[in-house]
């Protein structure tokens, strides 16, 4: 949104440009470019989100509660949330699940991985690559592209609804397994919709490969989760590009929060070297080669290979995901049995629990003190958007130099699309984003 | 062009996880229809533009936990003919209700390393505390279809329909064999507004009470069977402090047992 009267340039010769809120990101915050003489002097992400306090308030919870109060931290990544503290809690209890519980955990989150990308690459980041406001006006001259981007979301939050029983803040997920798990010929019913999934997902490689990127490089570490032999979702080491290869319980020892006075949600970075970025981009840079042949191919025959650094190319990335989580869907659902058990007996004991998963946005780490009664004694949990909050700036910052010359409307729109390309999830962080430009003459 | 000028329709966050907003865009069969009969004037979530008020219809999802955001809501109030609150958030307090029972300022040096540079209400409040509310829809998350079905009721001038006895009703209607009868399973369903369909039955768990307390509920006879179930004192009160901690019969029967 723009505020008219902040065009008219003010008596003091600084000309500011001010955007009340960030819009099409998931929740609201601001940011501030100041602009002197023809140099950007300071890029900050304002984050205003009322704080909420999960970790405080899970202090003295029953570590099975964790699950479902930390999905209320964000209603577009609640799998997420839910995942990493059930993977903490079973670690720290030492828990050994089914091989087809762990394979119905990564399809539920394939669901939630699905339905984020679609919304995320067409109504969300989309429309600021072709010039709308947003996905209804987009709608009424790519009636079809949008029309397959929701059709896309809705298989994705199928899946969801199937296991999980709807699709915001599904309840069948807990500490040990499910609740209830699905029978194979539920699964079945979404297998004809998958290979529509298939498709679909590389009709928007081609859409987003064509797309016009503005120039944007930075010597990013780029940091995602790695295993062994899977693309990582629910599990793996963390590592980088710069060499990091940490057992996610070492997480504390190389990165750290720093409380910043202009954000309510914290700054995440590694230790002794600083910003770090995570997320779609830094995923495929770092595990192109566990993605499947079609996943692979379909990102070179847009010229979309490991090693990128421009962020603008995330929806790339977030397209190519589409293909791979729609194609690792339906092996799932093909390989699925129903396993014995929904779930196993959980016994607590007094121990530290780690988890890390992959969220749609990037690493979320989850770590619980638990006492021998199951009682939770401490918790921290550090989301995507908070780990990203600095790189975020850092490519603002260099956004607006680089660029300086821009018409302010454009450069506004532009730098608001900076911030888009991490898909922000705020209310993961915290929320409030008013966009601020600055110019002192 | 049109005859009749489109409904405007806003939508406001206050603290909450977006998932009751999302909801919205969640209705992707009737998106883009809701889209042509509702102008879209305010829902930054989707849209960068932005038409000014004064709005037909605003959705208000969240709780009031800040001193801004207090002077916000009473804003967002004068600028709405018919304000709606969605979701366990807005007409509970939502789960960030939790700190109503606890000294904020531990709150806040638990979670940040900077208290100073925080500022928050010392308790998470519904809309309801602060401003006229003309409908509201339960749940965390709201059921999309009972939203779908307020727009169009509203559209229509008629009243929405929207039950207010327990879940157990749905529970039996949908055949389900009662967790609690049969498994033991502690479940609020009987105690609960229906909304959900009764989803955490159906799904071999007891009801939490994400959708709040029902119209006079009668939670003394719903606690005395938990205890009959084993139930301590302690996860009796976890079990009425989620989501809706804060609704009033909910807090006192969680708070009869703290003492
Ligand atoms: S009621 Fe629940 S789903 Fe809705 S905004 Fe609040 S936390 Fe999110
Ligand atoms: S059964 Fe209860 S807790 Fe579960 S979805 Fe329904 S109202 Fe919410």
């Amino acid at each position: 949104m723009k505020d008219k009267s902040a065009k008219k340039p003010d008596k003091k010769k600084t000309k500011t440009i001010k955007v009340d809120y960030l819009a099409r990101v998931e929740g609201e915050g601001a940011f501030n470019i100041k602009i002197k003489g023809g140099e950007v002097i300071d890029a900050k992400l304002k984050i205003f989100e009322p704080p909420r306090f999960f970790e405080a308030f899970l202090v003295g919870r029953r570590f099975d509660e964790a699950p479902d109060i930390t999905s209320r931290i964000c209603g577009i990544c609640p799998i997420a949330y839910q995942m990493s503290s059930i993977q903490a809690m079973e670690a720290a209890f030492d828990v050994k699940v089914h091989p087809q519980i762990r394979a119905l955990r990564r399809l539920f989150y394939l669901g939630e991985w699905i339905q984020s990308h679609a919304l995320h690459v067409f109504m969300l980041h989309a429309p600021d690559f072709l010039g709308y406001e947003d996905a209804f006006q987009m709608a009424k001259d790519h009636g079809d592209l949008v029309k397959m981007a929701l059709d896309l979301k809705k298989m994705g939050n199928d899946i969801v609804i199937l296991i999980g029983g709807r699709e915001i803040h599904p309840l069948s997920a807990c500490v040990g397994g499910f609740y209830k798990v699905p029978t194979k010929r539920g699964l079945e019913s979404l297998v004809e919709r998958l290979k529509w999934g298939i498709e679909a997902s590389v009709k928007t490689v081609q859409f987003v490969g064509g797309l016009t990127f503005p120039e944007l490089a930075a010597d990013y570490e780029f940091v995602s989760l790695r295993h062994d032999d899977e693309y990582p979702i629910c599990e793996g080491r963390l590592v980088s590009n710069k060499g990091l290869d940490i057992a996610i319980s070492d997480y504390d020892d190389y990165f750290e929060e720093e409380h910043v006075k202009h954000s309510t949600s914290l700054h995440a970075h590694i230790r002794a070297r600083g910003s770090y970025f995570v997320g779609p981009l830094a995923r495929f840079n770092l595990n192109f080669d566990r993605l499947t042949p079609l996943a692979q191919e379909q990102a070179k025959s847009v010229g979309f290979e490991p090693g990128c650094v421009n962020s603008f190319k995330s929806i790339i990335a977030r397209a190519v995901e589409l293909v791979y989580a729609c194609e690792e869907a339906l092996r799932i659902i093909q390989q699925y049995e129903m396993p014995p058990n929904a779930k196993v007996e959980v016994k607590p004991n007094g121990m530290t629990g780690y988890g890390c998963t992959e969220a749609p946005r990037g690493i979320l780490y989850h770590r619980y003190v638990v006492d021998g009664h199951g009682i939770i004694r401490s918790a921290t949990i550090v989301p995507p958007t908070s780990q990203n909050q600095k790189t975020i700036e850092n490519d603002l910052f260099n956004f607006a130099q680089n660029n300086i010359e821009m018409p302010e409307d454009e450069l506004t729109w532009r730098c608001e699309q900076v911030v888009r390309n991490y898909d922000p999830c705020i209310s993961c962080s915290c929320h409030f984003l008013k966009l601020n430009i600055e110019r002192i003459e | 062009m049109a005859a009749r000028k489109k409904p405007k329709l806003a939508v406001w966050k206050f603290a909450s996880c977006d998932g009751c907003q999302l909801s919205l865009l969640d209705c992707e069969d009737e998106l883009l229809e809701v889209a042509g009969v509702i102008e879209i004037a305010n829902f930054p979530e989707a849209s960068r533009a932005v038409k000014r008020g004064p709005y037909d219809i605003s959705l208000v999802e969240g709780s009031i936990t800040t001193p801004h955001d207090a002077m916000r809501i009473q804003k967002v109030r004068r600028m709405s003919k018919l304000l709606i609150t969605i979701g366990a958030c807005a007409t509970g307090g939502g789960i960030q209700a939790l700190r109503n029972f606890k000294d904020i300022k531990d709150f806040v040096s638990i979670v940040y390393a900077r208290p100073d540079y925080i500022e928050t209400l010392t308790k998470s409040t519904p809309i309801d505390d602060h401003v006229f509310v003309d409908c509201e829809l339960r749940g965390c998350p709201i059921n999309k279809y009972q939203l779908l079905e307020v727009i169009s009721a509203l559209l229509n001038d008629r009243k929405p329909n929207i039950p207010k006895y327990s879940v157990c009703m749905e529970c039996k209607q949908k055949g389900n064999v009662c967790v609690m009868v049969s498994k033991g399973i502690p479940c609020l369903g009987p105690v609960t507004q229906v909304g959900c369909d009764a989803l955490c039955p159906s799904y071999q768990r007891g009801c939490f009470g994400c959708f709040g307390p029902m119209e006079t509920p009668n939670t003394i006879s719903m606690s005395e069977r938990f205890g009959e179930l084993g139930i301590k004192a302690d996860d009796i009160i976890r079990t009425y402090r989620t989501y809706n901690s804060y609704s009033e019969s909910f807090r006192r029967e969680s708070e009869a047992y703290e003492r």
